[in-house]
């Protein structure tokens, strides 16, 4: 019976991403079990109760035949305790169901959900924006921190421990396929673990309404092998790629000459604002504006020149850029890789 | 002569009786007279079209979020716009439809139930519609002047807050609930004395419908959660809001949690607050269409009772993401899976009477089954949510919208209108067209489904809920499309039933006091009642007092016809008392309400707004206790 | 026929406070130059100035923003929360350079003498127009319905709040 609910499940859950039913996970895949098993057996009960139901309407039952439909009867006391046990008997059995439901719905609680030991895990901080992820991954060492956003790259095999805060309102990190959602609450740090098991990308979203653009608040977590991993955030420790040529070294001094510095900034340039996303490393982001646009040329212009098209009510600012230094920002932004 | 129970303007001296009984009872003419009406049928009818047209409004909201969902990437409504729309049907349907048409349905069947003329405080009662009135009215004047809150009929701290929720929008919803809330303990205080002080004589508690019951429930829990949600919205939130304290300002030293623990404390119990009286309702539909008493009163009774304390235990499954340790969540787990034993309990009971009925499928009936169905669904997908793996994926998802939508719609909706259609003849004195009732049941059972079904599979494959829209490539177009197309099914459904109704009302055949050979009391008297309900009122000695025999059948004979006399009885086995006068018409209840509306509105933008509501309504409550009768009657 | 009027009214009324302008009219690089009066007194006869007033004036939408703005632009940096610091107060009654909308607005954009920098070609106008009503509001010249009763800003950045939270256990 499980097998044909799970096989139902993935057959629907084609498209993978952002999927519940798709896990990359123990996490996932625990509680995706365990909602088949739940789904089995609530089904099945669901289904005996309608079938009761339903029986008395086709007049083959303990109902007093004889008598006219306008007189009411009562049934005799034998049919009355029939009924009593049996009703009884369903009671105990909901009750027994309902125990062991909950034993099992808190024992996998305390494997999939519970919290781990931090020594062995991997954390990254995360800060809830509106509407964008501020990503850090934390080390003793200060030349070894990373600061990110949007796009979080975390090794396979490796548990992986998130602290998550928020800077304004309550939002909410969830990615599905990996694990369940953990809110972001200012003042407080909310704490979740997770485990990719095999590579991929897979998308996540804001799930607590925050706001005008709860729904373009989301997010790429990249699961890749550990050494492509070290890779990455050997990558993103360095400072931004310098400009190569003139088109780009113009880009620069767009960037640092118009508002952009007064919210973002470029490690190795003197943009060190921290009000928006880290752009250190912004070319090698597969989205822009926190997975609503795929990130490419045509599309970063239309972000910067009209935000508010793409993302009505974002705080980025509709900065007046003049239409000859549009095409060198775009280029410099994008080499930032 | 043994007077009669049934067809009371037979005899000549009933005749009689009614003309003097008529002219106590009846209230003044014009406007004052409106104004001033305390009976409880004119009361309970308000209250129940206003709930349907807030019902409309609400329904009209939910299509403007669908024809917005329908498609991905979708610029039918701004994201500000759509924010608002849900916020508001979140917002209607909770605190102006769901509630107040429960109450309504209690303010108009529950004295006729217990075999009396009126509710217990009939001021108070006229008091409770006006302030809904007013609180529904300031919600939706003020959207008429833009200003509308944005953040969600939850209105979650900090974005509720002042910085992030900007303009007066919140703080209207925050004071509407006030109005909304003061309203349903009024109801809840009157309909708590009547029946356990003004039941008619031999109605001893173990005697008494299930609907009785089911009001009595959710009257206790609701003396017990309104207050709460008042405090998070006007005490916490209101106030951060108005006059800078910080209950539940993060930056500050407040936490946003503290509002969330005491909103939902409110919350859950809110959501059987609306549904049990509906469970009451089934109970006595059940009844009647099959033809016997329904099976396991007392387990019925209990489960109604445990349903109501458990309820108050449960809250937290609505915080399960926010971080509160593993063990404490457990608890609420266990309670919330636990709630179903007596919600299943209730439902084992009615099928024992469904296999052991003479069933009649009238349209009510198929509202009763349709009941059935869709809220079992509900409740399964309840106990799923109620683990805390399975909420930590689902929560704040489509499968929740799905959830609740099945509760609410098919525990509450689907009896309401069964009730609706059953208790039709009673209401209005004409019988409504079974045809066209059947038929509405059927296109609102299929949109229904057609509509949230799909929202549970949307849901697990990672939508979350409170989005104006949503990219094409995540696979969700189809599932979102088909809900639209459902949901215009649903208003199908809606349209048909409003047209049954007034097609039924006009027709010529009037009903008779009891069309459907129901057992209850509330079937003795006319259809529509006469605004006294009954010229004598009952003595019962069952629990299905109409379906013993006639000649065993008392009533009450003594109470003066010259003023608004009732009889109060004891609490445990309604042995007789004492007379008692209720108060007639009075302006005063509606002038106390407009005293504290004026005020309350005001204080939205200036505390002294509390001042004037204070006075004012001490005003009119001057006027509403200001003595008629002398201390003491000259020897 | 008066009823409606009066609706009307409130309905206007309302709408101008709850409004929100997400994309405002694109930058008019003129105004830029306007020079607003600080004196009554001029050579010749008076000449025709384009007008500099406050499109946002009572706005509740435009105020919240000009209080998220004066936090992000660091102008809490030198004024702290209107109080002053290494900068002057912003509530208060006498001006240096005037405290009309159009005064506040030339201010911001064309910068002043020891240490107020020159905003203008860097944000947009309708940015400076936000920070004028709320500096505005901080000084109880917007209405009350539409002014934020409290700053609302989490003082310290998230990093801090998670190595608190750490180092307390």
């Amino acid at each position: 019976m499980r097998v044909v609910v799970v096989s139902v499940f993935t057959t629907t859950a084609l498209l993978a991403q952002q999927s519940a039913l798709d896990p990359a996970g123990a996490n996932a895949t625990a509680i995706r079990d365990l909602g088949a098993f739940f789904l089995g057996l609530l089904g099945l009960i669901f289904l005996m109760v309608i079938v009761l139901a339903l029986i008395p309407l086709t007049g083959r039952h303990h109902g007093i035949e004889q008598e006219p439909l306008a007189r009411t009867h009562r049934p005799s006391e034998r049919t009355e305790s029939k009924l009593g046990t049996a009703v009884g008997f369903a009671t105990a059995i909901t009750i027994v169901i309902l125990i062991g439901l909950v034993i099992v719905s808190v024992s996998v609680g305390k494997s999939a959900i519970g919290t781990l030991d931090r020594t062995h895990s991997l954390v990254i901080e995360i800060t809830g924006n509106q509407w964008w992820w501020y990503i850090r991954y934390p080390n003793d060492n200060a030349s070894l921190i990373v600061v990110t956003a949007n796009e979080l790259h975390i090794p396979i095999g490796r548990p992986v421990m998130i602290r998550g805060t928020s800077n304004d309102v309550i939002h909410s990190f969830w990615v599905p396929n990996l694990q369940g959602k953990r809110d972001l609450i200012p003042s407080r740090v909310t704490t979740e673990w997770f485990q990719a098991d095999r590579p991929g990308r897979f998308r996540g979203q804001c799930a607590e309404f925050c706001g005008l653009q709860h729904a373009h608040m989301g997010l790429w977590v990249v699961a890749e092998p550990p050494d492509q991993f070290e890779k990455w955030m050997a990558h993103q420790r360095e400072a931004a790629v310098p400009p190569s040529d003139r088109v780009k070294q113009r880009g620069q001094e767009v960037f640092l000459g118009a508002a952009c510095v007064l919210c973002h900034a470029i490690q190795g340039t003197s943009a060190a604002a921290q009000m928006g996303p880290d752009l250190t490393h912004f070319g090698s982001r597969s989205t822009i504006a926190a997975g609503t646009l795929p990130n490419n040329k045509g599309n970063l212009a239309g972000w910067i020149a009209d935000p508010q098209n793409v993302k009505p009510g974002t705080h980025m600012a509709t900065v007046p850029i003049k239409a000859e230094d549009i095409q060198p920002l775009i280029e410099y932004l994008e080499s930032l890789q | 002569m043994t007077p009669m129970l049934r067809e009371p303007v037979d005899a000549q001296h009933d005749i009689a009786e009614h003309r003097m009984l008529d002219r106590v009872w009846q209230g003044s003419r014009g406007v004052i007279g409106w104004l001033s009406v305390t009976t409880h049928q004119q009361i309970g009818k308000r209250y129940i079209v206003t709930a349907f047209l807030f019902l409309l409004l609400g329904g009209i909201e939910a299509l403007l979020m669908r024809l917005q969902l329908a498609t991905p990437d979708n610029t039918f409504l701004d994201p500000a716009r759509y924010n608002q729309i849900f916020t508001l049907h979140g917002t209607t349907m909770m605190f102006l439809f769901a509630v107040p048409v429960m109450e309504g349905m209690g303010v108009y069947l529950v004295p006729l139930m217990v075999g009396t003329r009126n509710v217990a405080f009939p001021r108070l009662n006229a008091f409770g519609y006006w302030m809904y009135l007013a609180g529904g009215l300031f919600l939706y004047g003020a959207a008429l002047t833009n200003t509308i809150s944005d953040a969600g009929w939850f209105a979650y701290p900090p974005l509720s807050g002042p910085r992030f929720s900007v303009g007066k929008g919140v703080d209207v919803w925050a004071q509407m609930i006030t109005f909304t809330e003061v309203s349903a303990l009024c109801v809840a205080v009157e309909l708590i004395v009547t029946i356990l002080r003004m039941r008619a004589p031999g109605m001893s508690l173990n005697r008494m419908p299930l609907f009785c019951w089911a009001m009595l429930v959710q009257s206790c829990m609701i003396i017990f959660a309104m207050p709460a949600v008042m405090v998070a919205s006007t005490v916490f939130l209101l106030n951060d809001r108005t006059i800078g304290t910080h209950f539940v300002n993060p930056a500050e030293g407040g936490d946003p949690l503290l509002y969330q623990h005491i909103f939902w404390f409110f919350g859950h119990p809110e959501v059987y607050i609306i549904f049990i009286p509906t469970l009451g309702m089934v109970s006595s539909i059940l009844e009647t269409h099959s033809r016997r008493e329904v099976f396991g009163y007392p387990a019925i009774v209990l489960s109604m009772v445990g349903n109501g304390f458990i309820a108050f235990g449960l809250w937290v499954h609505h915080m399960f993401a926010t971080g509160l340790p593993q063990i404490g969540e457990a608890y609420f787990t266990a309670a919330s899976m636990m709630i179903a034993v007596t919600s299943g309990i209730q439902i084992f009971c009615w099928l024992a009477t469904l296999w052991t009925g003479r069933l009649q499928m009238t349209a009510a009936m198929h509202f009763v089954f349709g009941f059935i169905f869709i809220f079992v669904m509900g409740g399964m997908t309840g106990v799923m949510l109620a683990s805390i793996p399975l909420d930590l994926q689902v929560h704040d998802t489509f499968f929740l919208v799905a959830h609740f939508h099945y509760v609410l719609i098919g525990g509450a909706l689907f009896p309401l209108f069964g009730g609706f259609h059953y208790w039709f003849p009673k209401f209005t004195g004409h019988m409504i067209d079974e045809r066209l009732g059947k038929t509405a049941f059927w296109i609102l059972f299929s949109g229904f489904n057609l509509t949230f079904f799909p929202m549970h599979l949307v849901g697990l494959l990672g939508m979350p809920r409170r989005v104006y829209t949503y990219p094409a490539d995540l696979g969700w177009a189809r599932d979102n499309f088909l809900a639209t197309a459902g949901a215009f099914a649903i208003l199908l459904g809606g349209v048909i039933f409003i047209a049954n109704v007034f097609k039924s009302v006009k027709n010529d055949a009037a009903a008779e006091s009891d069309p459907w050979e129901a057992g209850t009391v509330e079937w003795a008297a006319a259809s529509p009642p006469a605004n006294y309900n009954f010229i004598n009122l009952p003595i019962v000695s069952s629990r299905t007092p109409l379906w013993t025999e006639s000649k065993d059948r008392g009533v009450v004979v003594g109470l003066r016809n010259d003023r608004r006399e009732v009889l109060v009885t004891t609490l445990l086995d309604a042995a007789p008392r004492h007379r008692y006068e209720l108060p007639g018409s009075s302006i005063w209840p509606f002038i106390t309400a407009l005293g504290l509306t004026i005020g309350l509105v005001g204080s939205v933008t200036y505390f002294s707004g509390y001042y004037v509501a204070s006075v004012l309504g001490m005003i009119g409550l001057i006027g509403w206790f200001w003595p008629t009768q002398p201390l003491e009657k000259k020897p | 026929m008066r009823f409606f009027a009066c609706c009307f009214l409130i309905a206007v009324t309302g709408c101008q406070r709850e409004r929100r302008d997400l994309r405002p009219a694109p930058p008019d690089t003129a105004l830029l130059g306007i020079a607003s009066r600080q004196s009554e007194l001029e050579p010749g006869g008076p000449q025709s100035q384009p007008s500099a007033s406050n499109p946002f004036h009572g706005n509740a939408f435009a105020i919240s923003e000009g209080q998220r703005l004066f936090g992000w632009y660091n102008c809490s940096g030198c004024h702290a929360n209107g109080g002053g610091g290494i900068g002057p107060p912003l509530i208060k009654q006498e001006w240096t350079y005037g405290g009309e909308p159009s005064n506040l607005f030339d201010t911001i954009v064309k910068g002043r003498p020891n240490g107020m920098p020159t905003w203008g070609g860097r944000i947009p106008e309708y940015q400076v127009w936000q920070l004028v009503s709320y500096i505005q509001s901080l000084n109880n010249q917007q209405p009350k319905a539409a002014t934020a009763v409290r700053v609302d800003i989490l003082q310290t950045d998230p990093h801090t709040i998670i190595t608190r939270q750490e180092e307390s256990k």
